[in-house]
């Protein structure tokens, strides 16, 4: 039986706000195991990028828990194993990427040698490697998400978590991603993603979690949905979350 | 759940690149040599005794502008991390938020550090050609008990940094207690005995709790050639700066840790 990478038990998230607390993510759990692609679906503001942060130990539960590879997530170790792409660009600007892969890769303790020989096999990947020297800030958008592709498989991670992976990106990167997470599925790695892009979805993933005002309003095996539904995934996304009677404007 | 240095180590490396390739790092860098260099090698009136204003006002630039350097770099380095989103991928490596802020506390401390070097080389080279002689080891205890105190400056200022949003309001809030406290700190036990209760007792809470930053400041003793401190009393008075210094730094960890970031 394949081991469970990704736990959520009862997870809440509540955000004070000037007037009442915010609740972000309600009682939510699920299940990742080893190996799948599992695609995390929701409209804006349903709670997708909260269970990211906390699954990144970025925000405290305010009730329930997340664990990854048998660890709670708010202990540093759990991040070990994981590769994180963020939706937008953050990396050092007055660094170049090179030396960014460099410190990353020194965070994840990587022994100097290999983790040299990662960086150029990564750099070669997402097609840096002619412009490794320069400093980041000189490159283009799309060249800066790679960036970002790069240092999320540095070391090489058991469990990849994508925060909209394809927003924003240039066909090359998008292509990228892609390849990224057929190779990552290929050699029995976990892959956990939040996107709006339903075709994409449907296209890579294993199963899928439709998320709505911080609840899992379906959750299943992508055939399974396809079959149950009888319709597209767009359309099945669509109608878990209310808006399948919407009239036609125009 | 331990402290890695390696993570540290690797984080001080990038605060220390970042201030490296920084324009305004070398402009105040630049601006201080060529400002302690110009005044050293002026030569007025033919008076030897002017040696001692003219190494009193390098001294004054030396220390206003590592001030300057080492407020502005540490007061941005956590606000700049969130605000441009560095943050999210840095803490979703097995790294804790206690080493990300030592680690760039740190960076800051040996870019500091470094650049102080350089200014007091310089000085101690024109004070030598000036008077030629050397005060090796009070040389040394001037540019020691300094980059102590400045420890003291980074530490107050990233706890600030972790307190204001604003780099600004930070940076500004750290120069003014600074100053303060070099220029009132070692007169407040005396003020506190004209008070009346209860702002006596306040003043004097205040006065037994504030790093006296004041006692690094070896600039007369430089100035008027007087002899070193005595090894022992030195060794004390870094061991009180590194004390402040971690307590500043711990307190930071504490409020950094409890921080929401998003």
């Amino acid at each position: 039986m394949a081991e469970t990478v990704i736990k959520i038990e009862h997870l809440r998230v509540e955000y004070p706000s000037e007037s009442e607390k915010k609740v972000a993510v309600k009682d939510l759990s699920l299940e990742v195991k080893q190996g799948e692609v599992f695609g995390f679906l929701g409209p804006n503001g349903a709670g997708k990028t909260t269970t990211i942060n906390v699954l990144l130990g970025y925000v405290k539960p305010t009730a329930g828990k997340a664990i990854i590879f048998g660890v709670d997530v708010q202990e540093p170790i759990a991040r070990h194993r994981i590769g994180y792409l963020p939706e937008l660009t953050y990396y050092y600007k007055f660094l170049t990427a090179e030396e960014l892969l460099r410190f990353y890769a020194k965070l994840f303790q990587i022994p100097k040698e290999i983790a040299e020989e990662r960086i150029d096999k990564v750099l070669k990947l997402v097609e840096l490697e002619n412009a490794k020297s320069r400093l980041i800030k000189t490159y283009s958008k799309g060249m800066q998400q790679r960036v970002g592709l790069a240092q999320a498989i540095i070391n090489d991670p058991d469990l990849l978590i994508l925060d909209e992976p394809t927003s924003g990106l240039d066909p090359i990167g998008k292509m990228k991603v892609r390849q990224i997470i057929h190779k990552l599925k290929s050699e029995g790695k976990t892959v956990f993603f939040s996107s709006h892009e339903l075709g994409e979805v449907e296209t890579v993933s294993d199963r899928v979690a439709i998320l709505n005002e911080g609840e899992i309003k379906e959750e299943g095996n992508v055939r399974d949905l396809l079959n149950k539904y009888k319709c597209g995934l767009e359309e099945i996304f669509l109608k878990v979350i209310g808006y399948e009677d919407l009239p036609v404007i125009g | 759940m331990g402290v890695k240095l390696n993570n540290i180590s690797a984080l001080a490396g990038v605060s220390m690149r970042e201030m490296y390739r920084r324009k305004d790092f070398y402009v105040v860098l630049i601006l201080t040599v060529i400002l302690t260099l110009a005044m050293g090698s002026i030569n007025f009136f033919n008076e030897p005794s002017v040696a001692g204003y003219i190494k009193e006002i390098c001294l004054l630039l030396i220390w206003i502008f590592a001030l300057v350097i080492a407020i502005t770099a540490s007061a941005r380095q956590i606000p700049s991390e969130i605000e441009n989103g560095t943050i999210f991928p840095l803490l979703a490596k097995p790294v804790t938020r206690t080493e990300v802020l030592v680690g760039k506390a740190l960076g800051c401390w040996i870019a500091t550090g470094v650049a102080l070097f350089i200014f007091y080389v310089i000085f101690a080279l024109l004070a030598a050609s000036r008077e030629h002689s050397l005060d090796f080891s009070l040389n040394v205890q001037s540019f020691l008990a300094h980059w102590i105190m400045l420890g003291i400056v980074i530490s107050m200022a990233f706890l600030g940094s972790v307190i204001f949003a604003a780099p600004s309001s930070n940076t500004t809030i750290c120069l003014v207690v600074v100053v303060a406290i070099m220029v009132l700190g070692r007169h407040l036990n005396r003020l506190s005995l004209n008070m009346s209760e209860p702002m006596r007792t306040i003043v004097q809470v205040i006065y037994f709790s504030i790093p006296h930053i004041e006692l690094f400041d070896f600039r007369n003793l430089l100035v008027h050639n007087y002899p070193a401190v005595a090894w022992n009393k030195f060794f004390l008075l870094l061991i009180y700066g590194v004390g402040y210094s971690l307590i500043f730094t711990l307190i930071a960890c504490l409020v950094f840790n409890r921080k929401r970031l998003r």
